[in-house]
Protein backbone atom coordinates (compact mmCIF):
# COMPACT_ATOMS: atom_id res chain seq x y z
CA UNK A 1 0.00 0.00 0.00
CA UNK A 2 1.74 3.46 -0.67
CA UNK A 3 -0.43 6.49 1.03
CA UNK A 4 0.70 9.79 -0.43
CA UNK A 5 -0.09 13.32 0.83
CA UNK A 6 0.51 16.85 0.62
CA UNK A 7 -1.35 19.05 3.41
CA UNK A 8 -1.80 22.44 5.15
CA UNK A 9 -2.83 21.14 8.27
CA UNK A 10 -0.13 19.36 10.70
CA UNK A 11 0.90 15.80 9.84
CA UNK A 12 -0.11 13.03 12.53
CA UNK A 13 2.32 10.34 13.17
CA UNK A 14 -0.18 8.52 14.62
CA UNK A 15 -2.10 8.39 11.12
CA UNK A 16 1.22 7.46 9.62
CA UNK A 17 1.62 4.56 12.04
CA UNK A 18 -1.74 2.79 12.21
CA UNK A 19 -1.78 3.16 7.81
CA UNK A 20 1.72 1.38 7.84
CA UNK A 21 1.33 -1.26 10.37
CA UNK A 22 0.52 -4.97 8.98
CA UNK A 23 0.23 -8.26 10.53
CA UNK A 24 2.75 -9.37 8.27
CA UNK A 25 5.36 -6.35 8.98
CA UNK A 26 8.43 -7.06 11.55
CA UNK A 27 9.51 -3.52 11.95
CA UNK A 28 8.49 -0.07 10.96
CA UNK A 29 10.96 2.70 10.37
CA UNK A 30 9.73 6.14 10.09
CA UNK A 31 11.50 9.56 9.27
CA UNK A 32 9.98 12.58 10.93
CA UNK A 33 11.73 16.11 9.67
CA UNK A 34 11.66 18.97 12.07
CA UNK A 35 11.97 22.96 11.54
CA UNK A 36 15.40 23.53 13.59
CA UNK A 37 15.27 26.55 15.33
CA UNK A 38 18.61 27.88 13.20
CA UNK A 39 20.90 27.80 10.13
CA UNK A 40 24.63 28.63 10.59
CA UNK A 41 23.91 30.38 13.90
CA UNK A 42 21.34 32.50 12.74
CA UNK A 43 17.64 32.09 14.66
CA UNK A 44 14.92 30.72 11.85
CA UNK A 45 11.80 32.59 13.07
CA UNK A 46 10.03 30.32 10.69
CA UNK A 47 10.21 27.86 7.22
CA UNK A 48 7.43 28.82 4.73
CA UNK A 49 7.17 25.69 2.22
CA UNK A 50 5.59 26.10 -1.37
CA UNK A 51 4.70 22.86 -3.68
CA UNK A 52 3.95 21.90 -7.18
CA UNK A 53 1.44 20.19 -5.63
CA UNK A 54 0.19 17.81 -9.01
CA UNK A 55 4.18 17.40 -9.40
CA UNK A 56 5.35 16.64 -6.11
CA UNK A 57 2.23 14.15 -5.47
CA UNK A 58 3.40 12.21 -8.81
CA UNK A 59 7.02 12.30 -8.23
CA UNK A 60 6.59 11.27 -4.32
CA UNK A 61 4.68 8.24 -6.01
CA UNK A 62 7.34 7.67 -7.94
CA UNK A 63 9.65 7.08 -4.77
CA UNK A 64 6.93 4.87 -3.14
CA UNK A 65 6.44 2.32 -6.61
CA UNK A 66 10.69 2.52 -7.10
CA UNK A 67 10.72 1.33 -3.14
CA UNK A 68 8.46 -1.54 -3.97
CA UNK A 69 10.15 -2.34 -6.34
CA UNK A 70 13.54 -2.46 -4.79
CA UNK A 71 12.69 -3.82 -1.65
CA UNK A 72 10.34 -6.09 0.07
CA UNK A 73 8.41 -3.60 2.34
CA UNK A 74 4.73 -3.97 2.46
CA UNK A 75 3.76 -0.16 2.97
CA UNK A 76 4.72 3.10 2.50
CA UNK A 77 3.59 6.37 3.57
CA UNK A 78 5.27 9.66 2.24
CA UNK A 79 3.24 13.01 4.11
CA UNK A 80 4.40 16.55 3.44
CA UNK A 81 3.09 19.61 4.83
CA UNK A 82 2.96 23.16 3.11
CA UNK A 83 2.82 26.49 4.41
CA UNK A 84 4.24 28.23 7.38
CA UNK A 85 5.77 26.24 10.23
CA UNK A 86 7.30 27.14 13.38
CA UNK A 87 10.33 25.43 15.42
CA UNK A 88 9.42 22.04 16.27
CA UNK A 89 6.85 21.42 13.64
CA UNK A 90 6.88 18.79 11.28
CA UNK A 91 7.13 19.01 7.53
CA UNK A 92 7.42 15.38 6.12
CA UNK A 93 6.70 11.66 7.77
CA UNK A 94 7.82 8.86 6.06
CA UNK A 95 6.94 5.52 7.19
CA UNK A 96 7.79 1.99 6.33
CA UNK A 97 6.54 -1.26 7.21
CA UNK A 98 8.59 -4.42 6.51
CA UNK A 99 8.91 -7.83 7.26
CA UNK A 100 12.19 -7.35 8.09
CA UNK A 101 14.42 -4.52 9.78
CA UNK A 102 16.96 -3.91 6.64
CA UNK A 103 14.62 -3.49 4.05
CA UNK A 104 12.58 -0.72 6.44
CA UNK A 105 15.91 1.57 7.18
CA UNK A 106 17.28 1.00 3.57
CA UNK A 107 13.81 2.13 1.95
CA UNK A 108 12.66 5.04 4.30
CA UNK A 109 16.06 6.50 4.08
CA UNK A 110 16.38 6.39 0.03
CA UNK A 111 12.38 8.01 0.36
CA UNK A 112 14.36 11.13 2.24
CA UNK A 113 17.45 11.27 0.79
CA UNK A 114 14.70 11.28 -2.89
CA UNK A 115 12.37 13.34 -1.74
CA UNK A 116 15.00 15.93 -1.42
CA UNK A 117 16.53 15.65 -4.70
CA UNK A 118 13.68 15.24 -6.83
CA UNK A 119 10.02 16.16 -5.30
CA UNK A 120 9.23 20.38 -6.27
CA UNK A 121 8.70 21.26 -2.49
CA UNK A 122 10.67 24.29 -1.74
CA UNK A 123 11.54 26.07 1.63
CA UNK A 124 12.18 29.44 2.21
CA UNK A 125 13.97 30.48 5.84
CA UNK A 126 12.44 33.59 7.28
CA UNK A 127 15.38 35.11 10.03
CA UNK A 128 14.90 38.51 11.74
CA UNK A 129 16.70 40.22 9.65
CA UNK A 130 15.80 38.49 5.65
CA UNK A 131 14.54 35.65 4.48
CA UNK A 132 16.58 33.14 2.10
CA UNK A 133 15.01 30.42 -0.37
CA UNK A 134 17.32 27.25 0.86
CA UNK A 135 19.83 25.67 -1.73
CA UNK A 136 18.91 28.35 -4.78
CA UNK A 137 21.78 29.65 -4.86
CA UNK A 138 25.35 28.29 -5.06
CA UNK B 1 3.43 30.24 -29.88
CA UNK B 2 2.09 31.43 -27.17
CA UNK B 3 3.44 29.37 -23.58
CA UNK B 4 2.28 30.18 -20.34
CA UNK B 5 4.97 29.31 -17.83
CA UNK B 6 4.50 28.62 -14.06
CA UNK B 7 6.80 29.50 -11.66
CA UNK B 8 7.59 28.43 -8.09
CA UNK B 9 9.87 29.15 -5.02
CA UNK B 10 12.67 31.65 -5.93
CA UNK B 11 11.64 31.57 -9.35
CA UNK B 12 8.71 33.12 -8.78
CA UNK B 13 10.34 35.97 -7.67
CA UNK B 14 12.69 36.20 -10.60
CA UNK B 15 9.38 36.43 -12.94
CA UNK B 16 7.60 38.52 -10.75
CA UNK B 17 4.57 36.23 -10.57
CA UNK B 18 2.96 32.88 -10.73
CA UNK B 19 3.08 32.66 -14.30
CA UNK B 20 4.34 34.52 -17.26
CA UNK B 21 3.28 34.14 -20.87
CA UNK B 22 5.87 33.76 -23.60
CA UNK B 23 6.04 34.30 -27.18
CA UNK B 24 8.44 31.81 -28.87
CA UNK B 25 8.74 32.23 -32.31
CA UNK B 26 11.38 29.15 -33.13
CA UNK B 27 10.88 25.74 -33.04
CA UNK B 28 9.39 25.67 -29.37
CA UNK B 29 12.11 23.22 -27.75
CA UNK B 30 12.77 23.16 -24.21
CA UNK B 31 16.59 24.19 -25.00
CA UNK B 32 14.74 27.74 -26.79
CA UNK B 33 12.47 28.15 -24.02
CA UNK B 34 15.22 28.32 -21.50
CA UNK B 35 17.86 30.77 -24.12
CA UNK B 36 14.71 33.21 -23.59
CA UNK B 37 13.99 32.50 -20.18
CA UNK B 38 17.46 33.76 -19.55
CA UNK B 39 17.67 36.47 -22.07
CA UNK B 40 14.51 37.86 -20.06
CA UNK B 41 15.36 36.88 -16.36
CA UNK B 42 19.31 36.97 -16.41
CA UNK B 43 18.76 35.82 -12.46
CA UNK B 44 18.28 32.47 -13.40
CA UNK B 45 21.63 32.09 -14.50
CA UNK B 46 22.46 32.67 -10.99
CA UNK B 47 20.41 30.08 -9.78
CA UNK B 48 22.28 26.41 -8.76
CA UNK B 49 20.31 25.05 -11.04
CA UNK B 50 17.13 25.05 -12.79
CA UNK B 51 15.30 22.46 -14.52
CA UNK B 52 12.00 23.05 -16.70
CA UNK B 53 8.76 20.87 -16.27
CA UNK B 54 6.22 19.57 -18.91
CA UNK B 55 3.04 18.05 -17.78
CA UNK B 56 4.64 17.75 -14.07
CA UNK B 57 7.51 15.42 -15.66
CA UNK B 58 10.90 16.48 -15.92
CA UNK B 59 12.14 17.92 -19.39
CA UNK B 60 15.02 17.08 -21.88
CA UNK B 61 17.12 19.90 -23.80
CA UNK B 62 15.47 18.78 -26.61
CA UNK B 63 11.83 17.65 -26.01
CA UNK B 64 9.21 19.62 -28.08
CA UNK B 65 6.26 21.84 -26.75
CA UNK B 66 2.42 22.37 -27.53
CA UNK B 67 0.34 25.16 -26.70
CA UNK B 68 -1.51 23.08 -24.47
CA UNK B 69 1.07 22.21 -22.35
CA UNK B 70 1.70 22.84 -18.71
CA UNK B 71 5.53 24.24 -18.26
CA UNK B 72 7.12 24.86 -14.95
CA UNK B 73 9.99 26.46 -13.77
CA UNK B 74 11.37 24.15 -11.16
CA UNK B 75 14.26 25.92 -8.91
CA UNK B 76 16.85 23.83 -6.92
CA UNK B 77 14.38 21.89 -4.63
CA UNK B 78 14.14 21.77 -0.81
CA UNK B 79 11.64 19.67 0.46
CA UNK B 80 12.38 17.71 3.65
Amino acid sequence: MIDIKIDTEPLSLQTCFDKVMSPVAGGIDVFIGTVRNSTKGKKVVHLEFEAYETMALQEMRKIAENIIEKWPVHHIVIHHRVGVLKTGEIPVIIAVSAAHRDAAFTACRYAIDTLKQSVPIWKKEVFEDGEVWVAAHP
Amino acid sequence: MTLRILAFGVAKEIVGGRSVTLELNETPTIAALSDMLQIRYPQLKALASYRLAVNNEFASATDVLHEKDEIAIIPPVSGG
